[in-house]
C-alpha cells in the first residue's frame, strides 16, 4: 500500500530547475534510499515532501490525502518526522530536553521521560542525557537528531544524510538500528554512504539533475549503466 | 536538596522577605519598593517574550498603557470601582496584545522590533489625539475616593505596598509555572532554534502569539496597578521610554531568568536614585555602570549568578 506519493513535483529557484517533474511513490513499511550526486535536488525533494519548501508545481499525497497545501507542522502532526542534514539540535538545552521536545507533541506528563530514555538508549546516548547538546561531538549530535526522530514514532521517518560524519562503529550501529525499524516504520533515507544504502534499503531511487533517473533494488541500481555513469563511476 | 526544592525555597523566600521588609523599611524606601515591585511585574511580563521566547519587542509601552488606560478611563468616565476597572485594564491588554501579535508576528528579527515600535508610537499618538478623554501628556489624577478596593484605601502606603506585593507575587508565580510547563519549554526551544521546533510539528506562530498575549497581559496588569496605586494616568507611560525601560531592567537582571527582572528593576531604580543624590549628571554615572555591567556580566546579574554558581536557577 502506498504511504506517500508525489506527482509532477517541481521546484525552480530563480530559473534554476532544482527538481523536475518527479513522480515518487513510497510503499508502507519499506526502507527507501534516495541517492544522487551533490546538487541533484535530494534535499529540495524531501523539503517539498515534509513542507519546508513549497513546490512550484505538482502534488504530494500522504496516506491517501492531498497534503500539498499543508504547512510543515501539520504534516509532522500526520506522522512524518524529519531529521536535518545540517545538525540542528537545540545546542543550549540538555540532551534529554532535546528529545523530550520531540516527544511532548505526542505524549504528556509521566509518559515523556520513559520514551525519552528509550529513544536515547536506542542510539546509545542514554549516559549523556544530562549533557548540554552543544557540548556533544558532531557524531553524537547526529545520533541525537536520530533519537529526536525516533521518539516521535513516526509513520514516515525522513533521514537526511544521517551517517555523515559518523565513525565506522557508529555507522554499523546505525545500520542495525535501521534494520530493527524496518517493517514497522517507513523510512526515506538520503544517503551518500553506499554500504549503508546497499545493506539497509529495500529499494533505491536515484536523482540526477532534479529528475528521477532510476529506481529499483540495490542490486538493480548497482547494475544500472545510467546510474553508474551519473553517480557511481565506471571504475 | 533537589533543584525543585531549592527553586521553591528561593522564590518563596524572596516573597517572604519582601513581605517582612514593609515593617522595617523607612517610609521613603517603603514607597520605592512598592513602585519597584509594580515595575518589576512589568519586567517579568516583558521577560517572557524577550528572555524566554527570544522576541525583542520595542513596543511594550503599548501594553502597559493599555492596562493603565483600560483601568483609568473606566474609573474616570464610567465611574467604575477598582475591581472591575482592573479587569477592564487586563482585558484591554489582552485584546491589544493579541491584535498586535497577529500583525507583528508576520515579521521577525529587526522588522519585528520596528513594527512593535511603530504600533506603540501609534498607540501613544492615539492617546494624545483623544486628549478630551485622556488629557494627553498632562494626564489625570485618580482621586483617593476612586481608589477604594473592597473598602481598602489603595492610596494608603501599607495597603499600596501589599497590593504591589500581591501583583508581583502573582506575576512571579505565573512566570515560574510557565517556564516549567511544556508550553514555556517550547517557547525556550523556539528561542534556541525556531525552524527545528516547527519541524518537530509545533505550530510556532501559535506559540509565539501565546507568548505575546501572556507577556502583554502581565504588562497591562502592571500598568493598571501602577495607575491605581499611584493615582495617575498619563501619556508619558505610553512613550518609547517605557518600552525601553523593561528591556534595560531585563538585560541588567538577566534575560531568561525568573528573578532577573526584579533584580534588574531594583538595581536600576536605586542606581538612578543614589547617583542623582551625588550629582545632577546622574545619567552619566548610571551610564558608566551600565556599560561596565554589559562588559563584565553580559548575561545580567542573575544570569551570571546562574552561569557561575547556581546552575539550577530557572
Amino acid at each position: 500500500m502506498t504511504l506517500l506519493s508525489t506527482r509532477g513535483l517541481s521546484k525552480s529557484f530563480a530559473g534554476l530547475q532544482a527538481v523536475r517533474n518527479v513522480d515518487f511513490d513510497l510503499t508502507k513499511g519499506e526502507v527507501r534510499a534516495l541517492i544522487g550526486p551533490n546538487g541533484a535536488g535530494k534535499t529540495t525533494l524531501v523539503g517539498m515532501i515534509c513542507g519546508r519548501i513549497s513546490p512550484s508545481a505538482g502534488t504530494v499525497h500522504f496516506d491517501g490525502r492531498d497534503i500539498t497545501a499543508l504547512p510543515a507542522h501539520r504534516r509532522i502532526g500526520l506522522g512524518m518526522a524529519y531529521t536535518f542534514q545540517i545538525t540542528s539540535v537545540f545546542a543550549g538545552l540538555d540532551v534529554a530536553e532535546n528529545v523530550a521536545l520531540a516527544a511532548r507533541r505526542r505524549l504528556s506528563g509521566d509518559a515523556v521521560a520513559p520514551a525519552v530514555e528509550a529513544a536515547l538508549m536506542r542510539v546509545g546516548l542514554a549516559d549523556r542525557a544530562e549533557q548540554e547538546a552543544g557540548d556533544l561531538s558532531y557524531g553524537h549530535q547526529r545520533l541525537l537528531e536520530i533519537a529526536m526522530g525516533l521518539v516521535q514514532e513516526p509513520r514516515l521517518l525522513i533521514l537526511d544524510e544521517p551517517t555523515q560524519g559518523l565513525a565506522e562503529a557508529e555507522i554499523a550501529a546505525f545500520k542495525t538500528l535501521i534494520r530493527e525499524l524496518a517493517g514497522a516504520t517507513t523510512i526515506l533515507l538520503i544517503e551518500h554512504n553506499m554500504s549503508v544504502v546497499m545493506e539497509t534499503a529495500d529499494r533505491v531511487s536515484v536523482l540526477n539533475f532534479g529528475e528521477l533517473l532510476a529506481e529499483g533494488t540495490p542490486d538493480e541500481i548497482r547494475a544500472d549503466a545510467d546510474v553508474q555513469a551519473a553517480y557511481l563511476g565506471t571504475g | 536538596m533537589s533543584a525543585r526544592r531549592k527553586i521553591a525555597v528561593l522564590h518563596i523566600g524572596l516573597l517572604v522577605l519582601l513581605f517582612a521588609l514593609q515593617f522595617v523599611l523607612p517610609a521613603y524606601h517603603h514607597g520605592n519598593l512598592a513602585r519597584i515591585m509594580v515595575l518589576a511585574s512589568y519586567a517579568v511580563g516583558y521577560n517572557i517574550l524577550f528572555g524566554y521566547t527570544g522576541l525583542l519587542s520595542l513596543g511594550h509601552a503599548l501594553f502597559f498603557a493599555a492596562g493603565m488606560y483600560g483601568m483609568a478611563l473606566t474609573v474616570n468616565h464610567l465611574g467604575w470601582t477598582p475591581a472591575p476597572a482592573l479587569i477592564a485594564g487586563l482585558v484591554a491588554g489582552l485584546v491589544v496584545s493579541a491584535a498586535l501579535g497577529v500583525l507583528a508576528l508576520r515579521t521577525a528579527g529587526v522588522a519585528f522590533m520596528i513594527v512593535t515600535l511603530m504600533f506603540a508610537q501609534a498607540g501613544y499618538l492615539t492617546i494624545l489625539y483623544f486628549g478630551e478623554w485622556t488629557r494627553g501628556d498632562e494626564g489625570f489624577v485618580i482621586q483617593q475616593a476612586q481608589r477604594m478596593l473592597w473598602g481598602i484605601d489603595l492610596s494608603d502606603p501599607g495597603n499600596r505596598y501589599f497590593a504591589a506585593l500581591t501583583l508581583f507575587a502573582v506575576s512571579l508565580m505565573v512566570c515560574l509555572v510557565l517556564v516549567r510547563h511544556p508550553f514555556g519549554r517550547t517557547l525556550v526551544a523556539i528561542r534556541e532554534n525556531e525552524e527545528r521546533v516547527r519541524m518537530l510539528g509545533y505550530d510556532t506562530f501559535a506559540h509565539k502569539l501565546g507568548a505575546v498575549v501572556i507577556s502583554g497581559t502581565i504588562s497591562a496588569a502592571a500598568g493598571a496597578f501602577y495607575g491605581l496605586l499611584f493615582g495617575y494616568a498619563g501619556a508619558s507611560f505610553a512613550s518609547v521610554q517605557y518600552s525601553i525601560f523593561p528591556l534595560l531592567w531585563v538585560l541588567l537582571g538577566g534575560a531568561g531568568t525568573v528573578l532577573g527582572p526584579f533584580i534588574g528593576t531594583l538595581f536600576m531604580f536605586y542606581l538612578i536614585d543614589l547617583s542623582s543624590g551625588v550629582t545632577t549628571a546622574y545619567m552619566l554615572i548610571a551610564g558608566v555602570v551600565l556599560v561596565l555591567l554589559t562588559l563584565f556580566a553580559p548575561q545580567g546579574l542573575v544570569g551570571e549568578l546562574r552561569r557561575r554558581v547556581w546552575r539550577w536557577l530557572p
